[in-house]
């Protein structure tokens, strides 16, 4: 029960020994760098990392390519959770809509979505287009299967409650069956997330002319060691950082539940 | 006795389609009069289709056989003329108890302060003062069934459906609830229909015990439990031991002609 719950979070003493490993981690890097226990071309040492990082911040390149990568992940995933939720729902409300689309939902969901790059790319050129289509079509999949395991849990007898108390269908749907479905819902979309980063930075990282993934490949093939491992570190701290607002997010939705 | 009847079941048949496996048929020329402000008990054994019987009231299920109607008119959905209690409580899990006790109200072309007047006033009748603010979680089985209830009771419907509502509950919790709800129908006078397969619980309740055949589901015969039941005492009293004697009789041919149906 001395569990510090994510949303609490505050830098106490509890969360530095709970990140302490990564402290550990930090040091050996650095210790083993300079000691030249691993060539500092392969590793650069970590301050050398953090040196190249302000040096990036400086110069705007961090930033301007950071925000394009984040509008694009943010653009798709948006989509992805409006358009696979709504799909997800349908699919569990309506027999019809299930006959029709589910045969397809299956068949396309286990398909890796990064072979969809050169497709994207094909349709939609190499800018943003290409990008928030890729996320939208990789990340829509995780949020609909989801919402329609959790549209499928509505308890009957809530549903006939809510209709003898006067909601008619498209009321009852919005009051019953989508708050029904948001725990998993919220689960498809966690998963939604982490796969919007991995396809961004991939997609970024064979075509584009800026974002993170983009700056990675051209900061490594320029021999820019130090800058690419700090583009690199940034990258899975904002990850990590979406992933715990999330959480948050998730909690607050879900306080009923305790 | 000369009260039109409210609600009129005419030779209603239904069959279960389980995903796998045949039909069966549940339900088989049942007929049945409620009249209004009446206390009806359906009794029978599990399995008898007194709860598909309830349902289709409620119009939650269709009708394939027969009528049943409701104040004249055919049963066609469900409308908040027939408010429903399930033993499982069904309550929004989202929703505090003042939000899933005002969901029905809001439904209805009310102010919202009448609303919330209203809300309060049936929160209090149940006894649930000051948890307004919690969430179902966070209350016992009987708390739970005294929420379905007000919630049930607030938007006024004519009628209560209710579907083995105290079957989830403790013996103690049971008994208050019976007591409850008794105060309550002789408050508010609606018409009830009460599933249960306790012949103890039906003779308390009830005016009228409907009892069932062992599936498919019959009415076998309607027994009138009408007598005084007022006083801590009524469970011992000649009168009531008597009448449960009576249904109990007609139940128990049924209930082993069920276990004996059961599949293995």
């Amino acid at each position: 029960m001395n569990d510090v719950p994510a949303s609490k979070m505050s830098f106490t003493p509890g969360v530095l020994i709970r990140y302490s490993p990564l402290l550990i981690l930090a040091l050996a890097w650095e210790t083993a760098s300079r000691l030249h226990l691993v060539s500092s071309l392969a590793l650069p040492p970590l301050t050398d990392v953090a040196q190249a990082w302000i040096e990036l911040i400086q110069s705007g390149e961090l930033v301007s390519n950071g925000l394009s990568s984040l509008y694009r992940a943010g653009a798709g995933l948006a989509l992805a959770i409006i358009a696979g939720g709504a799909l997800g729902i349908f699919m569990a409300v309506s027999r019809p809509v299930n006959t029709a689309l589910g045969p397809l939902v299956e068949l396309f969901y286990p398909m890796p979505k990064s072979a969809l790059i050169p497709v994207t790319v094909l349709w939609l050129g190499f800018g943003d287009g290409s990008k928030i289509l890729l996320i939208f079509l990789g990340c829509m999949l995780p949020v609909t299967i989801g919402a329609y395991n959790g549209a499928r849990g509505s308890d009957q007898h809530l549903i006939w409650s809510a209709r003898s108390m006067g909601a008619d269908r498209l009321r009852m749907i919005f009051d019953v069956v989508v708050p029904s479905a948001l725990p998993e819902l919220l689960n498809g979309i966690r998963t939604a997330l982490a796969l919007s980063f991995i396809l961004l930075v991939s997609s970024e990282l064979i075509v584009a002319r800026q974002g993170f993934g983009y700056l990675i490949g051209y900061l490594g093939a320029n021999g820019s060691y130090e800058a690419m491992f700090a583009v690199v570190l940034t990258v899975a701290f904002i990850g990590f950082l979406a992933d715990r607002i999330y959480q948050t997010i998730v909690e607050r939705a879900l306080r009923w539940r305790t | 006795m000369s009260d039109p009847a409210q609600i009129i079941v005419n030779d209603v048949c239904h069959h279960y389609r389980p995903a796998v496996g045949r039909e069966v048929l549940a339900l088989e020329n049942v007929s049945l009069n409620v009249r209004e402000r009446e206390f009806l008990a359906l009794l029978g054994p599990s399995g008898c289709g007194k709860s598909t019987l309830l349902y289709l009231i409620g119009g939650f299920l269709p009708i394939e056989t027969g009528r049943i109607l409701v104040d004249g008119k055919p049963v066609a959905g469900p409308g908040p003329d027939r408010g429903i209690v399930f033993q499982n409580f069904a309550l929004f899990p989202w929703k505090t108890v003042r939000r899933n006790v005002l969901y029905g109200l809001e439904r209805q072309a009310l102010p919202r302060r009448e609303r919330e007047t209203r809300a309060q006033a049936f929160i209090d009748l149940v006894g649930l003062t000051g948890f307004e603010d919690s969430y179902p979680s966070q209350l016992s089985g009987g708390m739970k069934q005294r929420v379905a209830i007000a919630r049930t009771l607030a938007f006024e419907p004519r009628m209560l459906l209710m579907d083995e509502p105290f079957g989830a509950l403790d013996a103690q919790t049971r008994s208050l609830m019976q007591g409850e709800l008794l105060a309550i129908w002789e408050k508010t006078r609606k018409t009830v229909i009460f599933v249960t397969h306790d012949v103890h619980e039906a003779v308390y309740l009830a005016e009228r015990v409907a009892v069932m055949t062992a599936r498919p589901g019959r009415i076998k015969t309607v027994v009138d439990t009408r007598f005084d039941k007022a006083g801590p005492e009524v469970h011992r009293s000649k009168m009531f031991v008597d009448k449960v004697e009576e249904v109990w009789n007609l139940v128990r041919d049924e209930a082993v002609k069920a276990l004996e149906k059961k599949p293995p």
